[in-house]
């Protein structure tokens, strides 16, 4: 999912091919580097690194993080509809455990060279990009469920890899995160359980709803298929990315349509089906077109998520001048920048 | 970007967190705050969310001074060829193998 | 849709209700803030704030939702998303809309100063319940009283704006402190059984605290008016009705749905 930062820069200015001139000091500090990463050694902020690598880490972490921060509007649109105290608490937790991610995700980025403000202005002007998933709206309580259930799932699946990753305080904010994020599907899936288990004929068919709908967004959080994702080679040489977008999505779909049954709803891909050959699931297509709209900005909630985004920004900034303002009025000795 | 945008933005600063007696204090990353007072409660928030009666440090970024990468080899390759020091040069009956 | 219930009437229930529903609804206010805060970190510490004050809620609840032998009668949930407008004793303060972020440190900064002094007296109740859910409840408060008050002093000593817009919630809110300190046969009755203090004791401490607040933050409080709010008497003000609509929503349209 947020290795779809990558995979757009193929369609984006063009990187692609265009090799810039090396002294053969640069070219003996690249082997080196290269030899760093075959030997399985961790880069840390202050260690040499090709320009490239350093672009590329910076721009899939800071989109992984404001991925987090965006993340959390979706489910805080039903934190006042909770139906339950205990719905209430647990969701609340989590989008903060979100918010909490996506701070140990910008700090990452700043060991990198650059800041917080820049990353945010990168966002809000549309220059940096978050997971797509998070354009769909949130129509229903069962929502909620489905997405601890299939948005994390799928998040975890491509969050584990990361833990290896090549660049060290991107490695450890990733354990970090993969700790706490432990909960999240589990309790997606338990509350849509009780509702199938327990529930009544209505609350059930919210559940079949929302499974509909978020199925097949889901499917396209790997990004698209390897065939077309030029720059994932030189990500997976660089210990960056760890494994291919259609093997963690095949991954995946093996992993949930076990749990769809246990569960007792339906998956809308009428092609979904054991392949005995392969031992793996064969599934329907899935519709890239919709999935370059909805990165290209034409998606159900594009607007309104970046929207309340730059709002709660905005609105924000007097309180942030404020509390400088006092800082540097009570502490004349500190540094504000 | 430009040097104004530099001056609006909150500081960072580097948090430490011993999460038990007896422990160190461990480096769990950074937030951004507007002062001391607020870095440490926003540590608290952030950083200890799950945890009771622990000790929590933070400290300006532009604090830290640190140790040049590039310098590596003369603070710590002298160590490589006293192998003396590392306990695996020595080998000992069976029975002492947990020491 | 749903039935609502109606909670004991007692004294003793009321009581607990009113303390309840004021954290229950304040909880819900915070929860607002949710992905809208002016900066990540502080959206975390609001929302912090918002789940201490919606635990300390539901052990309320469901402790006044039990018969005074000790029965089960009504559940947490079944309190909190199913009464009537007129059977929430929460103060009017804390139904307020959320206003900017001055509205909210004050308002948190007053609130959790009421509740400290509250929780210290109630940790001695002669129900050993609430005393039990006060000695861990009083160690977030005075968190929450810290952490409020620290913004009050940085926004009302930052910029021109900040204070301005310190100073307009003030004004908006010291009003509706006033319902915090009256006291009636509901808190005569507790103070008699020893369940807890009058809520007119905590007057005196509780202003001594909030000058001293604002007397280091260089702000006046508004003189005192007439002007009374009665939510502990259950007659709220018009913002109540939007917030329970949301809130009871899911529970009211889906009847004997299983969450």
């Amino acid at each position: 999912m947020y290795t779809q930062a990558m995979d757009t820069l193929a369609r984006e200015a063009g990187d692609a091919g265009l090799k810039p001139v090396r002294s053969a000091e640069d070219m003996r500090l690249e082997e080196r580097f290269d030899a760093r990463i075959d030997a399985g050694d961790f880069i840390e902020a202050k260690d040499w690194m090709p320009a490239h690598y350093r672009k590329t880490l910076l721009r899939q972490i800071s989109q992984h993080a404001h991925s987090e921060i965006v993340g959390m509007l979706p489910e805080g649109n039903w934190v006042t509809r909770a139906p339950t105290l205990k719905r209430k608490l647990i969701l609340l937790a989590k989008i903060q455990d979100e918010a909490g991610h996506g701070l140990y995700l910008y700090s990452a980025a700043e060991t990198l060279g650059t800041s917080r403000d820049q990353m945010l202005a990168a966002l809000h002007t549309g220059k940096a990009k978050y997971s797509s998933i998070f354009n769909y709206p949130t129509l229903t309580w069962a929502d909620m469920g489905t997405v601890g259930w299939l948005v994390d799932g799928a998040a975890i699946m491509n969050q584990v890899p990361i833990c290896r990753c090549s660049y060290a305080p991107y490695a450890r904010a990733m354990i970090r995160i993969c700790r706490e994020e432990s909960f999240h599907q589990r309790q997606g899936f338990e509350a849509l359980l009780t509702m199938m288990q327990q529930g009544t004929e209505a609350q059930r068919a919210m559940v079949q709803d929302a499974v509909n709908r978020w199925w097949w967004p889901c499917l396209m959080m790997f990004g698209p298929p390897d065939a077309e994702s030029p720059n994932s080679a030189q990500s997976m040489r660089w210990g960056i990315k760890r494994v291919s977008n259609d093997d963690l999505r095949q991954k995946f779909i093996d992993a949930t349509v076990e749990q769809a049954k246990l569960l007792g709803v339906s998956l809308p891909d009428p092609e979904l089906k054991w392949n005995e050959e392969r031992q793996q699931h064969d599934h329907g297509p899935i519709d890239w077109a919709e999935f370059w709209a909805v990165v290209g900005g034409d998606g159900p909630c594009n607007q309104e998520r970046l929207g309340a985004r730059i709002k709660a920004w905005d609105d924000g900034a007097w309180v942030r001048e404020a509390a400088l303002a006092h800082a540097r009025k009570h502490t004349p000795q500190q540094q504000a920048a | 970007m430009s040097n104004t945008e530099a001056s609006t933005e909150w500081p960072l600063w580097e948090v430490f967190v011993r999460s038990k007696a007896g422990l160190d204090h461990k480096h769990c990353g950074s937030l951004h705050a507007a002062d001391a007072k607020l870095a440490i409660q926003l540590a608290r928030d952030v950083y200890a969310r799950r945890q009771e009666g622990i000790s929590i440090w933070v400290v300006p970024s532009n604090q830290i001074v640190a140790s040049d990468p590039v310098d590596k080899s003369n603070y710590f390759d002298p160590m490589e060829d006293k192998v003396y020091r590392h306990p695996t040069f020595y080998a000992l009956p069976d029975a002492l193998n947990h020491m | 849709m749903t039935a609502s219930v109606h909670p004991r009437q007692d004294a003793s229930a009321q009581y607990l209700l009113r303390l309840a529903d004021t954290c229950l609804i304040l909880g819900q206010r915070l929860s607002e803030w949710c992905g809208h805060a002016p900066i990540i970190e502080e959206d975390i510490a609001l929302s912090n704030t918002a789940l201490d004050l919606i635990g300390q809620a539901r052990a309320l609840l469901t402790h006044a939702g039990r018969s005074e032998a000790g029965s089960p009668l009504l559940d947490e949930d079944q309190l909190a998303f199913l009464r009537e407008e007129r059977e929430y004793r929460n103060v009017t303060l804390v139904e307020l809309p959320r206003g900017d972020f001055a509205f909210t440190v004050l308002r948190n900064v007053m609130v959790a100063s009421f509740l400290k002094l509250l929780w210290q007296r109630l940790a001695s109740s002669s129900d050993a319940e609430l005393a039990a859910i006060a000695g861990k409840a009083v160690k977030e408060a005075r968190y929450h009283q810290q952490h409020a008050g620290d913004w009050v002093l940085r926004l009302a000593g930052g910029t021109d704006e900040s204070r301005r817009r310190t100073e307009a919630g003030l004004a908006q809110l010291w009003r509706y402190t006033a319902e915090l300190f009256e006291a009636d046969a509901i808190d005569d009755a507790a103070a008699a059984s020893g369940l807890g203090p009058r809520w007119s004791e905590l007057r005196e401490p509780w202003l001594a605290e909030m000058n001293q607040l604002l007397a280091e933050a260089q702000l006046s409080a508004p003189q005192d008016s007439a002007f009374r709010s009665t939510g502990k008497r259950g007659v709220h003000s018009e913002h109540l009705g939007h917030m329970l609509t949301e809130m009871q929503y899911l529970q009211r349209a889906f009847p004997g749905g299983v969450w």
